[in-house]
């Protein structure tokens, strides 16, 4: 493996198009595109940074429990083989759920379908009702929680 | 190696504390510089900028700096911790990337020996710093509502934050359970504040604020301090603090931007590098006068490391909440804090109120916690969390041992090829009955408020921890590193006044008490210049 090497090689990035796929598929229903669509996997090459090394292991090491062929297996069988991949844990599947998600989760059309505006908080930030300051009025008179040293040991 | 003019004080690290000593020091007109090994930050750079401003929180701007990477971070082994090292390098330190929830220490943290028989008090009292808490709490301006009948007395200067969609739904709970609760005080800027813009909700700002209504000490403290003549110098890394022939501190050794080595001379040292890099700088400042390291002849430097185990339980509810679009810190509850021995355990916790997350950290979180699926379920549980997340947490008060201790490791060093601090931390019988307890108080709560999916994740599970207790004070030097005014025993023109010197640590975040211990030792100092080194 060459720790050196910028980006996912075009093998990988195949691998990676069916594993995203699989782990987020697309829901025509909702409107939701799939992980691997291409502008969202795009992103997620992109966004892969210091992640290399972890994701190119997540994506060899699927490979080798489906014994090469992931893409070959049937549905049922690739999202279990991912599903439980991702619950025996280890920093290898972690980071590459976390970079999946993090750029799924910022395409515009996945924000619109989840009624999100799709944009960066800054400038315009968002609005935060006040809620019900009336509920503190049962707190209010209390006698204080707290303990009072020069009380305490003064005695 | 280069020379420096020679300067009255030196400040070593430009976060909470060594801002607000900075600043306090300031007015005696010395001449003042303080060494940073970061940088300044720019509005620009903070993730809230962009569309990766979630995915931005796992890379550059991670808590955590082992994960974070900067090239001025520098890296920790924390292995042999169920917890990690929480730390930002940069002007500002800790304060740039933190939740700002802003309590105060209770006045029984300060006396455990003589109140609950446990640990040691500290030599000076919570009256002793409450005029610093408040002169703390105008200068960061923090946000708050009197009357809280859960802590002492104080008037925050600005109204809080609202309570939301989440906090109302916490606050029907919590009145059905009978137990307190308040809005949490933040040093987020409500109104217009000193210059700063009130915040119109940029989402979680942990990783700092775009906007700049989140206070943090490149734009509190540190303007003023240079206006009134102290010198700031960033991309210095300090190796390590000379000594004369007297025992004295004569000043550090540090790498400047370019990797160059530089000695700065200095007539008095003041270390504010926090619990951990703190011991850190002085463990590597060893010599054949301090053979165990500067300012340790009591060997209790890097001992009694306190990190705060905070277990986090969550849960979704029907109703459409806040979500992530606006800070994190909604309310706190101090039902639990103070000693009931009839719980089991000594000491208490405080009860953190968190508001949801936003799209990409809510399937992040889920996904790791194992109850969102990969797969054709995957969009329907989705939506049955998003924007339906209810999470407290527990921040939980770990009493100081010496085994818990932060020492030099052997083999990891940073660019500079300075050796790096290693952590050893296990979490007390007495802490685990605490995490216990809250964690079913927090479920109790959560339970009361409609949730369900509740899951807990407990303190082993990397959670970041705040940094004290690591060079002590007191009026022992074999019990103590420092004076209960913050200089060295051993070295008379040495101080300490970063959360290092915590004797015990409260259950709640630390940065509005260090600030205002630092501000007290600043104030001793300026009451004793005339023989400052007596």
């Amino acid at each position: 493996m060459d720790s050196n090497a910028a980006a996912l090689s075009i093998p990988e990035l195949d691998s990676l198009r069916t594993i995203a796929g699989t782990m987020i598929p697309a829901d025509a229903a909702l409107g939701m595109p799939g992980a691997d669509d291409p502008v969202i996997l795009h992103d997620i090459a992109r966004a892969v940074g210091r992640d290399l090394l972890l994701v190119r292991q997540a994506l060899a090491e699927i490979e080798a429990k489906s014994g090469g062929a992931f893409a070959a297996l049937d549905r049922d069988e690739r999202e279990a083989l991912i599903n439980g991949y991702y619950a025996a844990g280890g920093a290898a599947i972690m980071a590459l759920g976390r970079l999946i998600l993090g750029a799924y989760y910022r395409d515009d059309r996945v924000l619109l379908s989840l009624k999100q505006e799709p944009r960066a908080p800054f400038p315009k930030g968002y609005t935060l009702e006040q809620g019900d300051w009336s509920l503190l009025d049962a707190v209010r008179d209390r006698a204080p929680l707290w303990r009072d040293d020069r009380k305490e040991l003064a005695t | 190696m280069s020379g420096n003019e020679r300067v009255d004080v030196l400040i070593i690290g430009s976060g909470a504390s060594g801002a607000a000593v900075a600043w306090s020091l300031a007015e005696t007109k010395m001449r003042i510089l303080c060494l940073e090994q970061g940088d300044w930050m720019k509005p620009t750079d903070f993730p809230t900028n962009g569309r990766d401003w979630e995915a931005r929180r796992y890379g550059d701007f991670d808590i955590f700096p082992n994960r974070r990477g900067r090239d001025t971070d520098y890296p920790v082994n924390d292995d042999n911790s169920p917890m990690k090292v929480a730390n930002f390098n940069g002007v500002g330190g800790g304060t740039v990337i933190y939740t700002a929830h802003w309590p105060r220490m209770h006045p029984s943290d300060f006396k455990v020996k003589s109140l609950d028989g446990v640990a040691d008090d500290w030599p000076i009292d919570y009256w002793t710093l409450e005029r610093f808490y408040e002169e703390n709490d105008r200068m960061m301006g923090v946000s708050g509502l009197a009357g809280d009948p859960g802590v002492p007395p104080r008037n925050p200067p600005m109204p809080p934050i609202p309570l939301g969609k989440t906090g109302s739904h916490y606050g029907k709970a919590m009145n059905k359970l009978g137990w307190h609760w308040w809005p949490s005080d933040t040093t987020i800027a409500t109104t217009p504040y000193e210059g700063r813009a009130q915040c119109i909700n940029l989402g979680h700002c942990t990783p700092g604020c775009a906007q700049g209504a989140k206070a943090s000490t490149d734009i509190t403290y540190w303007p003023l301090a240079i206006r009134a003549g102290v010198e700031l110098r960033t991309r210095c890394r300090v190796r390590e603090i000379t000594t004369d022939e007297h025992g004295m501190a004569s000043g550090a050794i540090y790498y400047d931007a370019e990797g160059k080595e530089q000695f700065q001379p200095a007539e008095v040292v003041i270390v504010a590098c926090n619990g951990v890099g703190t011991p850190r700088l002085l463990l590597n400042s060893a010599s054949g006068k301090f053979p165990n390291g500067l300012a340790n002849s009591s060997g209790l430097v890097g001992k009694n490391l306190m990190l705060h185990p905070w277990p986090m339980i969550s849960g979704y509810v029907e109703e459409t909440l806040d979500g992530g679009k606006a800070p994190i810190t909604n309310l706190w509850s101090k039902e639990f804090y103070e000693t009931d021995r009839s719980r089991g355990f000594v000491r208490g916790y405080t009860l953190q109120f968190n508001r949801g997350m936003g799209p990409a950290n809510q399937a992040i979180t889920s996904a790791a916690s194992g109850q969102l699926p990969w797969g054709r379920d995957h969009h329907r549980v989705y939506r049955e969390m998003f924007e339906h997340r209810v999470g407290i947490g527990v921040a939980c008060d770990d009493l100081p041992e010496e085994h818990n201790r932060v020492t030099l490791d052997p083999v990891l060093k940073d660019s500079n090829g300075i050796p790096a601090p290693k952590i050893d931390y296990a979490i007390s019988d007495n802490t685990r009955r605490m995490m216990d307890h809250g964690i079913a108080r927090a479920e109790e709560i959560l339970t009361a408020a409609g949730a369900t999916r509740l899951y807990c994740s407990r303190a082993a599970l990397n959670s970041p921890g705040h940094l004290l207790g690591t060079c002590r004070m007191g009026t022992d030097p074999e019990r103590s590193v420092v004076t209960e005014w913050g200089r060295s025993h051993d070295v008379k023109n040495l101080f300490i006044v970063d959360g290092s010197v915590f004797v015990t640590g409260g259950g709640v975040n630390p940065t509005s008490t260090i600030q205002a211990t630092a501000l007290y030792i600043a104030d001793q100092m300026k009451q004793r210049l005339g023989n400052l080194f007596d």
